[in-house]
């Protein structure tokens, strides 16, 4: 990997985060009416001395830049600004779900690249009739969205066989588990079935490879190459989509977290945005943004270092 | 020929290779044996067969594929062979060296990993020593800064440099046999002319058996003992080097001969070998040359011909060209 | 077609030929079944045996029976006429979304093809950014914004996709416009506007087709989502992402037939489009997988 590609992605990482938090600050001026009624939480009525109070508190008579600036730097030291609807500062609201969030998005990412390859790997290597049923199976998994996974996980898993708890979070690591298992199946299923394909493209390409049969006429054991020259190959790409599956996961745990009643980040930024609640809403988008263009880049960078063909622009 | 058992020893080799429907006949029958440090050569039109033939003294061939026939290598059955005994035959008694090192060398790893490889995972020899070893044979091909080579990706190193550590990793394993496929095409000629000083002049030091495919005419005349002649998936001449110019008994050595290019030729001196060359698949009753042979009578299209003595060498065909030189030896 | 002379160029008058493959059954099938789903969001509402939003306190969480057969949801109301009643809200904001992305991202596309240099750059930087910024939390932020609906979450979402249209569009037309055929054009005094559209635009017309298809999965997915989540389509609307967590209470008490029935409608349409989109794709020129 060359010193200018990580340049290259690092520079991208910053333009887009900055480019991003214009955006987010700058919706709430698009918004319809004045946005320190919307601060307060569009549905109520305000009292007039409360919105003053609020306009000055958001820098929202300055310059537009300024603002951002003001709110933008506060987010990055950590202060994001106080929810008026929670009667909270944001950064504590956020710090109190960040947990749930985390713990859902590491276990449903387990789940895609543990999953994902090894089914892939097992359907490429096994040709035949287990590659055709597990390739159907994983391209029925990949149309069924997160939302319509859950509602049929807790028929199946909590309702006709009561096997896992619907709701919450749980507490300790058992109880964590067993609560957060459906949710995180349900957030991974799509991306389990997409990398698991990817995987058994690339594998089966790898297998194809010439220099798969050199280390066959070596006399080098069939585990070897198989994990070696065929994986080991097939790893650039695989690592890059379960990448992007990982980064999926941030943007829908929104979906996951309201289904089955966990108090993440997403529902947090769902139950602020029905209430209008915007200091709330832009600062967990800025999150949810930032951790999705940071994901995406430390997968390119690794699978780059995967795959040397990549770093060198592509020509080998 | 040692009267002794030969080192290699192929008879009536014939390859079914699996199609669309069934399977077809791809080799049909090759007689090839070779003794212990010897060097012979497979030389054929494109599709002939060769690179079949010296596969399939390692198994390695597409998946499906049927061998009959008898391939011995020092006495032992190759299609006999237990995977473990395959393993163990493949990582210590015949080495090979492919066409394009760039495709048969894993990329995304070390040149390094490649070479050790042939000796820590398929023969446990400890990565030291294997480290060791493979640096000294790099020398021997003629790469001096061998620990900075090892560190490399293949990507970094020029063809010819590669097809140096490709030769390397077979020698590496220190087998009896080289299996050689067309090691030298991917080259331009005077790395060609190197690449193979270099592999000469390490059979010579270790009395090292070979099967050299090729082309070149020349160059196998140059480098083997023996010449070995393949048409449609059948060999059907076999003569000592030194034979080969005024010694070839058959039509299609001969033509084959004619038609190469040399120095001084010029384009209209030059005779393509009249017709399509068949492959395997497609050979007809009798002669597999008959269509093409300008001395072809009804009993080649009726009766297909064996190898037997003619000349110098033996050559499968009814009526071969008798030489002068053959003639008054008979 | 056929309102302008064709350009006095050797099989330069339109598309250079492609081998037209035949398309498999599978893809057919595919097609047929979106049909039909197309065919209900048109004609719906008079297939509905009942009114989609007739309550009847008395039949609520019915089973399957004559007079419903598919059963009736909490109030009552019939699940078969609201599934019906649903496929042209379900399916016309993803279509729109659609549209917009495609419209909007192809005309970028041509831009940063033909002319290159900063546009290109300016176009393709801009994607990148907008390439970071997640669908579903651009429309959770657009109907924070601007309210709960639909409105709001088809412009985020339409933004949201314009990199997937754009990216695939400026690649084909960069290569389209390397073509001798487009400079010869040029040479011969044929205009930018008229090589675009009746040159570069119908060349690329299958690939932004297929584009599209596949786009049109993903966005019935995202606004679907968006409704379950409760920031899209509000109630009593039968959007069949909104009656998926409407029937959600349901599954608890052993009623899952709301949420499934909906769900089936929206995992089935996505299993064809996405058929459809990749046998579509392999009779691309060009396009093996
Ligand atoms: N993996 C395979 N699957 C199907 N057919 C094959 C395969 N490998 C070789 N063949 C066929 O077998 C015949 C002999 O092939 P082979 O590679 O041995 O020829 P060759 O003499 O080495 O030719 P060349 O000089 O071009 O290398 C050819 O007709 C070829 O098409
Ligand atoms: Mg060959």
């Amino acid at each position: 990997m060359t010193a200018s590609f990580l340049a290259t992605r690092l520079t991208m990482l910053v333009v887009t985060v900055l480019v991003a938090s214009l955006g987010i600050y700058g919706a709430f001026m698009l918004a319809p009416g004045d946005p320190a009624t919307l601060l307060v939480g569009g549905a109520r009525k305000p009292d007039p001395a409360v919105l003053d109070r609020i306009r000055a508190e958001y820098h929202l008579d300055d310059p537009f830049f300024a603002g951002w600036w003001h709110w933008f730097s506060g987010c990055l030291h950590g202060d994001f600004g106080r929810s008026l609807v929670y009667r909270d500062s944001v950064g504590h609201l956020i710090g109190e779900r960040a947990g749930d969030t985390f713990a859902l998005v590491a276990y449903a990412a387990v789940l895609v690249l543990v999953l994902g390859t090894a089914i892939g790997t097992v359907a490429a290597l096994r040709g035949g009739r287990t590659e055709a049923l597990l390739t159907a199976a994983t391209s029925g998994v990949m149309a069924v969205p997160t939302f319509i996974m859950s509602v049929l996980l807790i028929w199946v898993f909590a309702v006709e066989l009561p096997w896992f708890p619907v709701y919450g979070s749980g507490t300790g690591f058992g109880g964590t588990l067993s609560h957060l298992t459906l949710p995180a199946v349900a957030l991974a299923v799509s991306w389990v079935g997409y990398v698991a394909q990817v995987t058994r493209t690339s594998v089966r390409t790898e297998l194809r490879g010439e220099h798969v049969e050199t280390a066959r006429s070596r006399g080098v054991p069939e585990s070897v190459v198989i994990r070696r020259h065929v994986l080991r190959n097939a790893s650039g790409p695989i690592f890059a989509v379960s990448g992007v599956g990982i980064a999926g996961l941030i943007a829908t745990t929104a979906v996951a977290e309201q289904a089955f009643g966990i108090g993440g980040l997403g529902a947090l930024m769902i139950d602020a945005a029905l209430k209008q609640d915007l200091a709330v809403v832009q600062a967990v988008s800025l999150l949810f943004v930032v951790l999705f263009v940071a994901v995406n880049t430390v997968v390119d960078l690794v699978s780059a270092a995967l795959d040397p063909r990549t770093a060198q622009g592509g020509s080998r | 020929m040692s009267a002794a058992a030969p080192l290699l020893d192929i008879r009536g080799l014939r390859i079914d290779l699996p199609t669309g429907a069934g399977s077809a006949t791809a080799v049909h029958r090759v007689d090839l044996a070779l003794a212990a440090g010897e060097a012979a050569a497979l030389v054929g039109e494109s599709g002939s067969g060769k690179s079949l033939t010296a596969r399939s003294v390692l198994r390695l061939l597409p998946p499906g594929a049927e061998v009959h026939g008898e391939l011995r290598f020092a006495g032992e059955s190759v299609p006999g062979m237990s995977r473990t005994r395959l393993r163990e035959f493949r990582a210590g008694e015949v080495a090979m060296v492919f066409q394009d090192p760039r495709a048969h060398i894993n990329p995304a790893r070390s040149v390094g990993d490649f070479l050790v490889e042939g000796l820590t995972a398929a023969r446990g020899v400890p990565v030291r020593e294997a480290r060791r070893r493979v640096e000294a044979v790099l020398q021997e091909v003629g790469i001096p800064d061998a620990e900075r080579r090892m560190r490399q990706r293949p990507g970094e190193l020029s063809g010819g440099l590669l097809q140096r550590v490709m030769i390397a990793a077979a020698l590496a394993a220190e087998p009896k046999l080289l299996l050689a496929d067309e090691p030298t095409t991917a080259l331009d000629v005077t790395t060609q002319e190197e690449v193979m000083a270099i592999v000469t002049e390490a059979r010579e030091a270790r009395g090292l058996a070979m099967l050299f495919i090729t082309h070149d005419l020349e160059l196998a005349a140059a480098v083997c003992d023996r010449v070995v002649v393949m048409y449609a998936g059948s060999t059907v001449e076999e003569l000592p080097s030194g034979a080969l110019h005024h010694g070839a008994a058959h039509p299609y050595t001969r033509a084959l001969l004619a038609s190469r290019p040399s120095v001084g030729d010029t384009a209209s001196g030059l005779r393509a070998i009249a017709g399509r060359p068949l492959s395997g698949f497609e050979v007809p009753a009798g002669c597999s040359f008959a269509p093409r042979c300008p001395r072809a009578r009804d009993a080649c299209r009726t009766d297909t011909p064996l190898l037997r003595a003619a000349g110098t060498g033996t050559s499968a065909c009814h009526y071969p060209h008798i030489t002068e030189e053959a003639e008054q030896r008979a | 077609m056929s309102t302008a002379p064709a350009p006095v160029l050797p099989s330069a008058g339109r598309t250079p030929p492609v081998r037209r493959r035949r398309l498999d059954t599978a893809t057919l099938a595919a097609a047929a079944v979106v049909g039909v789903f197309v065919l209900l969001a048109l004609f719906g509402p008079l297939l509905a045996p009942h009114d989609p939003n007739a309550v009847d306190p008395l039949g609520v969480n019915a089973g399957s029976s004559a007079g419903h057969l598919l059963g009736t949801d909490d109030t009552g109301r019939d699940i078969l006429s609201r599934i019906l009643c649903g496929a042209r809200a379900s399916m016309a904001a993803p279509a729109l979304v659609v549209l917009v992305s495609t419209a909007a991202g192809t005309a970028l596309a041509l831009c940063a093809a033909w002319f290159g240099g900063w546009t290109d750059r300016l176009v393709s930087g801009a994607l990148d950014v907008v390439f970071g910024f997640p669908g579903l939390i651009m429309a959770v932020l657009a109907a924070a914004v601007f309210g709960p609906g639909l409105a709001a979450p088809v412009i985020a979402l339409s933004i949201a996709y314009l990199p997937l249209v754009t990216r695939v569009v400026r690649a084909a037309a960069l290569k389209e416009r390397s073509l001798p055929y487009v400079s010869a054009l040029g040479l011969l005094g044929a205009s930018t506007p008229r090589i675009w559209l009746r040159h570069l635009l119908p060349n690329l017309a299958p690939l932004i087709l297929v584009q599209a298809t596949i786009g049109f999965g993903y966005a019935l997915l995202d606004v679907a989502a968006v409704s379950f989540i409760g920031l899209g389509s509000q109630p009593p609307a039968p959007e069949w992402g909104l009656m998926v967590s409407n029937g959600a209470p349901g599954i608890l008490t052993g009623q899952p037939q709301q949420s499934l029935y909906a769900g089936l409608m929206i995992v089935v349409l996505v299993i064809a489009v996405n058929l459809l989109g990749s046998g579509l794709s392999r009779r691309l020129p060009g396009g093996a997988a």
